[in-house]
């Protein structure tokens, strides 16, 4: 035993945060990030275990304690560099990975007291790298002469899209949207998750010598049997983007959005920003939020610095139940975001304009666990209650466009819309087709559809280089 | 990319621009939209493709300028682009030969009929056009509908050229007259379509009308452009925008259309104080 043992340190340094008072009005990033010296005290908690827990619980396997003694010995780019070897996408993932729940979860500090902060200092060194100047070129191998297509410009294409150029195929990224970088730009707000960290993170991606093309939505100016004519692989990331409504009488008066419409409106088209930018958007006084996953505390969120007054997230179920992320929650109820939990709509009634004025409520009770293993919400006959409110956000979730398999009749897909794909590989039913991330899985995390583009980019990689 | 390649201004207010734009010209059908933005700032909005020429790839459009963004597109010129141009989006018009097709054109949606006319006639129907302007000033390609149409009847609300009738006069006489006509097409002013629609509804001749809702990205992700159709909630982007106008709920539609009236006005006030303080500077 060393005599300068010293024992460890269970506190992690905190993060520093905008005050919710402060924050609730402005779309700056609510965690500022450490400085030096917190990164520095951070990562020399870590104990730089034999067996590496962190690394299997990371869905892309980020070398974690190699990257952390580098930053805690000071060798900056060394750190920058073998984070990069993994995830192409640092500065994103450090801000909205669930960490809590995949390589913190499993730290071994965790039995004792709080885990390392792996997201936080994948931040800071993603950050840290960010602001240099010269960055040395990342490794690319030889071009193998093989063209791969790859379609959806969000975390799973850009990660697909990183590795598969890393490994010396030409691709090319092909976006809808007038931006690249999918949920990251239209869903994710500008204060969870800085637009301008996600377009230096896009950067890097085209700095490897990937293409990308937007303004195309596949389906309609190119079928996938047309891309498959030029290029030898394909692989599917289109995301879970169309929304759920509730199907209740009403829903179709004004003020009443979908999560996707009012988060696009405020974070792609910037209507926080009207009339500077030409894209509007109407937050009344008193919005209602249906829904208790990350998408409803984002639109919360949203609607709050938009200068609504009360906030509401409507949830059928109740707290224990809410999906949203633990740190998501906390910071929507710090704000000032009112939970009505066990509240179910019925329906929603208009002004003479046709704008909503109010809805109807059911109260509603847990019973017997349902198919998902939670309580099944039951109404109570009778309990009906009006909320007044004046703008819905309805953030029930998402399910696959149809646009590419309706127009790819060889690619099986199951009964919600999903494209049926290995776990393992990506492949899918149609040759040379690989498909990846919430298209597949439905509506998940970032992280998880990165892990599909890594998958996929590694059997599209071993299926041209046999060819 | 999305260089304006040609303008041509058909009256004072309405504009046509081909815009190159080869991938979208390749698949362009009749009753198919783009959504463009003029500059990095602005709104994502829809405009139905007016034609398409495959050999120099270009796409052409016609708008009415009536906010801040249509009057900003309108200040753009030959050589200048677009900052973005997605298309073709939307369901095309269905094209069969019915018999005779009564293709109604409201407007400046004139331009958007005449290639709707034109798949209608190449496949092998008949074709009565009928065409409505306020006023004679305002009436464009008249030649061009009429190359397309057996049969052309112009109207205008004053009277000032072709006959003094709203478009639904001599639409409701046709079916009065219990003439042949298998499908009505009206296309124009979201008013001008619903009373098409009222018009045939008694005399049960299938009509067709293209919703004009406002859109953000047009794919089908966000849902702003919801109707009522039967009783359905479609999304015009991927369900239309071509609905059977019997069955679609106009007052609906109408309601949500003005969501943004006041940003609208506020828009538009603040584009036309930026001229003015353009006309002066340069003054």
């Amino acid at each position: 035993m060393s005599s300068e043992k010293q024992k460890i340190n269970l506190n992690r340094v905190a993060m520093p945060k905008q005050e919710p008072g402060v924050r609730a009005h402005n779309f700056s990033e609510v965690a500022q990030g450490y400085t030096m010296e917190m990164a520095m005290e951070e990562a020399a908690r870590c104990i730089q275990c034999k067996k590496r827990n962190c690394v299997e619980g990371c869905p892309v396997n980020v070398q974690i304690p190699d990257f952390i003694l580098a930053l805690r010995d000071g060798e900056m780019w060394d750190a920058a560099r073998i984070l990069k070897g993994d995830n192409a996408l640092p500065g994103i993932c450090g801000r909205v990975c669930p960490q809590e729940s995949q390589c913190e979860a499993v730290c071994t500090l965790a039995k004792k007291g709080a885990p390392i902060a792996i997201g936080r200092l994948e931040r800071y060194v993603a950050d840290w790298e960010r602001a240099q100047a010269d960055k040395p070129k990342p490794e690319i191998a030889a071009p193998t002469g093989k063209k791969v297509a790859v379609v959806g410009s969000g975390p799973a294409g850009l990660t697909a899209a990183a590795d598969l150029a890393k490994m010396g195929h030409k691709v090319t990224l092909f976006e809808a949207l007038h931006v690249a970088g999918g949920v990251l730009m239209y869903g994710i707000p500008e204060f969870r998750l800085p637009k301008d960290i996600v377009q230096g993170e896009v950067e890097y991606v085209k700095s490897l010598g990937v293409e990308i093309v937007l303004n195309s939505v596949i389906g309609k100016i190119e079928t996938v049997d047309e891309l498959l004519s030029d290029f030898d692989a394909a692989f599917l990331a289109l995301g879970a983007g169309a929304p759920m409504f509730l199907n209740i009488p009403g829903e179709n008066l004004g003020g009443i959005y979908s999560a996707n419409e009012f988060l696009t409106r405020t974070n792609l088209m910037k209507a926080y920003l009207f009339p500077e930018y030409d894209t509007p958007i109407k937050v009344g006084k008193r919005v209602a939020v249906i829904g208790a996953g990350n998408v409803a505390m984002d639109s919360a969120r949203c609607a709050l610095r938009q200068g609504a007054e009360q906030v509401y997230i409507v949830y059928r179920r109740s707290r224990a139940e809410m999906p949203a992320r633990l740190e998501e929650l906390e910071n929507a109820e710090e704000e000032g975001v009112i939970f009505k939990l066990l509240t179910n709509p019925k329906r929603f009634f208009g002004d003479e304009k046709g704008w909503v004025k109010s809805m109807e409520c059911y109260e509603m009770e847990l019973g017997e666990p349902d198919e998902s293993g939670r309580r099944r919400p039951v109404k109570k006959e009778g309990s009906e209650f009006i909320i007044e409110v004046d703008t819905v956000v309805s953030a029930l979730g998402t399910y696959p466009n149809p646009l590419v398999p309706s127009t790819t009749p060889d690619l099986e897909t199951s009964k919600k819309g999903t494209i049926v794909a290995d776990e393992a590989t990506g492949t899918t039913s149609k040759p040379k087709v690989w498909a990846g991330g919430d298209i597949v899985t439905g509506a998940a995390t970032v992280i998880s559809a990165m892990g599909a583009g890594k998958r996929a980019a590694a059997s599209i990689h071993q299926f041209l280089m046999q060819g | 990319m999305y260089k304006i390649l040609r303008r041509e201004d058909l009256t004072p207010q309405i504009h046509l621009f081909e815009i190159e734009a080869p991938a979208v010209a390749r698949k362009a059908k009749a009753g198919q939209f783009v959504i463009l933005m003029v500059d990095e700032k602005g709104e994502r909005f829809p405009l139905t493709i007016g034609g398409w020429d495959v050999e120099k790839g270009s796409v052409t459009i016609v708008f009415m300028e009536v906010g801040a963004s249509t009057r900003k597109l309108a200040t753009m010129q030959p050589g200048d682009s677009l900052y973005a141009f997605t298309g073709p989006l939307g369901v095309p018009t269905h094209i069969e030969n019915v018999g005779t097709v009564c293709c109604v054109a409201g407007g400046f949606a004139t331009a958007i009929v005449v290639p709707v006319a034109r798949a209608f006639k190449e496949a092998g129907n008949k074709v009565i056009s009928i065409m409505g302007f306020r006023t004679k000033e305002l009436v464009f390609w008249e030649d061009k509908l009429q190359s397309v149409s057996d049969e052309l009847i112009m109207c205008t609300d004053d009277g000032t050229y072709g006959r003094k009738a709203l478009v639904t006069e001599p639409l409701k006489e046709m079916m009065e007259q219990k003439r042949d006509i298998n499908l009505v097409v009206a296309i124009g002013p979201t008013i001008m379509m619903k009373f098409c629609a009222k018009t045939t509804e008694p005399f049960g001749v299938k009509t067709i009308v293209s919703l004009n809702p406002i859109m953000v990205d047009g794919t089908g992700m966000c849902g702003c452009c919801r109707a009522e159709v039967g009783g359905e909630t479609k999304f015009a982007c991927v369900d239309g925008p071509d609905f059977d106008g019997h069955k679609v709920d106009w007052d609906l539609l109408m309601s949500r259309q003005k969501s943004y009236l006041d940003e609208e006005k506020r828009s538009l006030q603040l584009w036309e104080e930026h001229c003015h303080h353009q006309v002066r500077g340069k003054a």
